[in-house]
């Protein structure tokens, strides 16, 4: 990025002028991502639809992003911008891997988001906040963490659980109820699909699993052997198992009382 | 006021090549060679820290022979120039032929310049592709020019006598295991016909591998993995495929 920077400036995001305008700029936005840890790892899922205003822009987007080998990128906000930034951020992990013979740490991948999130402070100030979901699975402490970020590029740990986009609040809530910290992977893929499903549920301008289309969430597991991309396949069977027990219980698990 | 002595263009080259040559020579000699499912790197390294191969994109790879940091500096070059390729248009549009020809102008431009030293390297550049024919291996010697090899190369001190052993017993579609056989042979041979024995901790391995599901298809051959295949009988090794759970974490 530094060389970058240097050498060809206009292709980093931070550095370009902004047209003054008026009201808000109709860009296609990323809605839910939603993030779970389990022992050995971490799940990272995000639904499939873009909106513009109360248009539907896409319906089957990818917004969740491998970095690198050991971490992941869910993005929510403007697309083109958030793609962008994940594209650049991929080319950072991978060119620092290169040049010196190691991989980044988990925290030191988790503060170069940070300050990229940062340089895009003008873009959000208009309209076009980028707000990513990061989660990877730190080599050293043998464990998935979860990093979430707010538009200005502040960063925070979270423990267990998180949900970012506009469906985030409903996804949490969901999450918050179902979750457990001994999930096996299997569950915690569930748990991400059923988030998900709660966040469509009450959310406009979220997916839920589009069965006439084939278009499930997309959902991505990242463990000491990697990142894996769950196939379209196991997706889809986990959404439709989920829909068979909505069609009974339209409300989802129902958690105990107390 | 004196008069510089007069040196003609040719004495003068012939000098840098010659410095370039000497100080090429002294370096330990790195093989290159094609097998049934990419391309293999083999060199005698005693230090795990300093590498001579490295992965500069995708598809492509590195090996450099001479001074360490002269070649490391035409490495991190290559891996900018790669990435910044693959960013601004796509992966797909990042090349061996490419690459080789930014090296090719870097080492020219330096070798007929009067006022920097000639680089002391060799570098190889290689491409591994969907098959084997389309592999592309580019030998680029201290002075610019690009040399398109087949099958395998040599550069380093005892490049030549290598190379011609290697010419007579590399054969198209050799597993790995043969083909690392092979070049540990030819490494091994000295100057003057003996051979001495190479150890497996002082081999530095590298494989392109065509079969490997990540795009990056670069990856470096250590510990268990690299006794297993020096051990494998030549003929039988069906097992050599790199498995790409283990040792992942060492690059």
């Amino acid at each position: 990025m530094d060389f970058l920077s240097e050498h060809q400036p206009e292709l980093l995001p931070g550095k370009r002028s902004l047209p003054p305008v008026q009201g808000v700029i109709e860009a296609p936005h990323g809605t839910t991502i939603v993030a779970v840890t389990f022992p050995g790892g971490v799940v990272l899922a995000g639904d499939r639809r873009a909106t513009m205003g109360n248009v539907i822009a896409q319906r089957d987007i990818e917004k969740v992003f491998p970095a690198d080998e050991y971490s992941a990128v869910g993005i929510a906000g403007t697309a083109g911008l958030a793609v962008e930034m994940v594209k650049l951020f991929q080319l950072e992990l991978e060119h620092f891997e290169k040049v010196e013979g190691t991989q980044l740490s988990l925290e030191g991948k988790a503060n170069r988001l940070s300050t990229m999130i940062r340089s895009n402070l003008g873009m959000a100030m208009q309209g076009l906040a980028v707000v990513p979901l990061f989660a990877g699975y730190d080599v050293d402490r043998e464990k998935g963490r979860i990093f979430s970020y707010d538009v200005t590029g502040g960063r925070s740990e979270e423990h267990g659980f998180a949900a970012t986009g506009s469906g985030s609040l409903f996804a949490r809530g969901a999450m918050k109820k179902l979750y457990r910290e001994d999930l096996t992977e299997e569950q915690a893929t569930t748990l991400v699909v059923q988030a998900l499903y709660d966040a469509a549920d009450d959310d406009s301008a979220t997916g839920g699993p589009d069965v006439a289309r084939r278009i499930y969430p997309i959902v991505t597991v990242i463990t000491d052997e990697g990142f894996r991309k769950v196939t379209d396949d196991e997706s889809s069977q986990i959404a439709r198992s989920i829909l068979e027990r909505r069609l009974e219980q339209p409300d989802g698990p129902r958690a105990a009382l107390l | 006021m004196s008069t510089p002595f007069y040196v003609s263009p040719q004495q003068a080259m012939a000098d840098r090549a010659e410095y370039a040559r000497k100080g090429i020579a002294r370096g330990r000699s790195l093989v290159v060679l094609q097998y049934a499912d990419g391309i293999v790197f083999v060199g005698e390294n005693p230090s795990r820290a300093l590498h001579k191969f490295s992965e500069i994109y995708d598809r492509i790879g590195f090996a450099a022979a001479g001074k360490y940091n002269e070649y490391e500096n035409l490495r991190i070059g290559g891996v900018r120039y790669a990435d910044l390729r693959g960013y601004t248009y796509d992966r797909d549009d990042v090349t061996a032929r490419g690459l080789a020809n930014v090296y090719a102008q870097t080492l020219g431009t330096i070798f007929s310049s009067a006022a920097e030293k000639p680089y002391e390297v060799e570098l190889v550049v290689a491409e591994v592709g969907e098959t084997p024919e389309g592999d592309q291996i580019y030998r680029l010697p201290h002075d610019g020019s690009i040399v398109d090899e087949h099958g395998s190369v040599a550069v380093g001190g005892n490049a030549e006598q290598i190379s011609s052993y290697l010419d007579q017993r590399h054969r198209d579609g050799m597993s790995l295991a043969e083909a690392l056989k092979l070049a540990v042979q030819a490494l091994s041979r000295d100057t003057n016909g003996s051979e001495r024995e190479i150890p497996a901790e002082r081999l530095e391995v590298a494989v392109l591998d065509r079969t490997r599901p990540q795009k990056r298809k670069f990856k470096r051959i250590v510990g268990r993995q690299l006794s297993r295949l020096l051990e494998a009988d030549g003929g039988a090794a069906p097992t050599d495929a790199p498995s790409d759970t283990e040792e992942e974490s060492e690059e």
